[in-house]
């Protein structure tokens, strides 16, 4: 008798709390934007704001309620993305430029020189108010990871004191770029072989030299042997046009201190 | 008044659920690799907790009065299971803004071993009405400060030099372990300061 009880009991609370929430949800039901939830699912829902709106939601609605129809400013999500909103929406779907990000420094630990000794808070912008950071240089990374919190992807890493960036795990979503307090991170075209130059110390060469034993010096010989004027040399730091930059490595062979990468981004 | 304080400080710090009852480890281990994230978690937790007992109190009474104390498991679960469905739908409809705040949370600690926890401890205890809800303010709170503390520990660990054996989940595990262990110093604390 009593075990009837307890499973009339049970299903009794059961069904009278079952009901009340199909009631609530009838009562309660909140109308939705059909062609935006069909939006949202499509997107890929990390809400890092690279398309410019308030995360992925608010991409969404705007993209339903005719706000915007560029369906291709959501870059983590690429073409894939861009052609099914477009399918949704029945419009012409927009190319998405396929791109990483990079960190432009190679100060690692032991080719940097430190001016102290950081114990301070996690954080690279308190520690560039203090003397422009704890390395010698003050263009370079301080690897204290503002970028590693930032990026909602786990992209990125710091790797004997430089961050550096996973291609295959970056969405192109630029938190990292808009947050690293010493603008060293910056977007890199994806599937080919592109030189870099991870250096952006704009001191003349001696000083640079002191401070990072891997620091552009601003020689120029980058620029004499690359053959198709991919390479500047501007404020005693080079930069290459990745534009124009076909991967062919002159500069690379060329930098007396190794400053210059290829950057493979084939493997994506 | 002494005894209510007695009780917040009891569910904070001696009697911490994830701590020192290691009640809500998932989540403990789970949502707490970020600040802000564990902070969320910890809030969805601290408002369940809450409304959970106040809802489940008076149930438990009417089981009481039937001599049915045995069910309270399986009703306590159908109850929080279904309560916390409610708040999200209310949720999401008067205050949108809360709801994309607590986000996925809400219904991930829907069967919160540490919920449910704190309901059924909260009558082994024999508390009253006002004294449950206390009771289970200061297990959220405590909650919390685990939460927050271990996710400040993580982020510290994150760029710190770790042995590649241990790198990951162990050395979580380690760090756990230790910040439990921190907990034990408070043994007693609140006895000596109210008696």
């Amino acid at each position: 008798m009593s075990i009837l009880t307890a499973v009339a009991t049970v299903a009794v609370i059961g069904l009278v709390l079952g009901l009340g929430l199909a009631v609530a949800s009838i009562v309660m039901a909140v109308p939705k934007d059909e062609k935006a939830e069909k939006i949202r699912e499509c997107l890929p829902g990390a809400n890092c704001g690279a398309c410019g709106f308030s995360g992925c939601d608010g991409y969404a609605s705007a993209l339903s309620k005719g706000e915007t129809d560029n369906t291709a400013l959501c870059s983590p999500g690429g073409n894939a993305v861009s052609a099914q909103v477009a399918e949704i929406l029945g419009v012409q779907a927009g190319e998405v430029m396929p791109e990483a990000a990079v960190v432009l420094c190679k100060g690692h630990n032991g080719s940097a020189a430190r001016k102290y000794d950081y114990r301070g808070v996690d954080s690279c912008r308190m520690a560039s108010q203090l003397f422009g950071g704890p390395k010698e240089c003050v263009y370079g990374c301080m690897g204290l990871g503002d970028c590693v919190k930032a990026c909602p992807y786990e992209a990125i890493h710091i790797c004997d004191g430089v961050a550096r960036i996973n291609p295959v795990q970056c969405r192109a979503c630029k938190m990292c770029v808009n947050t690293c307090p010493k603008n060293l991170i910056e977007m890199m075209p994806l599937h080919r072989v592109t030189a870099a130059v991870l250096c952006k110390n704009h001191d003349k060469g001696a000083v640079t030299r002191k401070a990072c034993s891997a620091g552009c010096i601003g020689c120029m010989k980058c620029v004499k042997a690359c053959e198709y004027n991919a390479v500047t040399v501007t404020n005693f730091a080079a930069h290459v046009d990745y534009e124009k930059c076909v991967g062919c490595g002159k500069c690379n062979e060329a930098c007396p201190v190794n400053a210059i990468d290829l950057v493979d981004m084939k493997i994506v | 008044m002494k005894i209510f304080l007695a009780i917040l400080l009891t569910g904070i710090l001696t009697n911490n659920y994830i701590l020192s009852k290691f009640l809500g480890i998932c989540p403990f281990l789970g949502v707490s690799k970020k600040l802000n994230t564990a902070a969320g978690m910890s809030a969805a937790v601290i408002f369940v907790m809450v409304l959970a007992t106040a809802v489940t109190y008076p149930i438990n009474t009417l089981l009481m009065k039937n001599d049915m104390e045995y069910l309270q498991t399986v009703v306590f679960i159908l109850v929080i299971a279904a309560l916390v469905q409610l708040v999200e739908i209310v949720l999401k409809k008067y205050m949108v803004s809360l709801y994309n705040s607590l986000g996925i949370y809400l219904p991930l600690i829907t069967t919160n071993c540490a919920v449910l926890g704190v309901v059924l401890l909260n009558i082994d205890e024999g508390y009253n009405f006002a004294q449950s809800m206390v009771s289970s303010l200061g297990a959220g709170l405590g909650f919390m400060v685990a939460m927050v503390m271990f996710a400040g520990v993580r982020e510290k660990l994150e760029s710190s030099d770790i042995p590649k054996f241990l790198e990951g989940l162990p050395i979580t595990l380690v760090a756990a372990s230790l910040t439990s262990m921190s907990f034990l110093g408070f043994t007693g604390l609140v006895e000596g300061m109210f008696s």
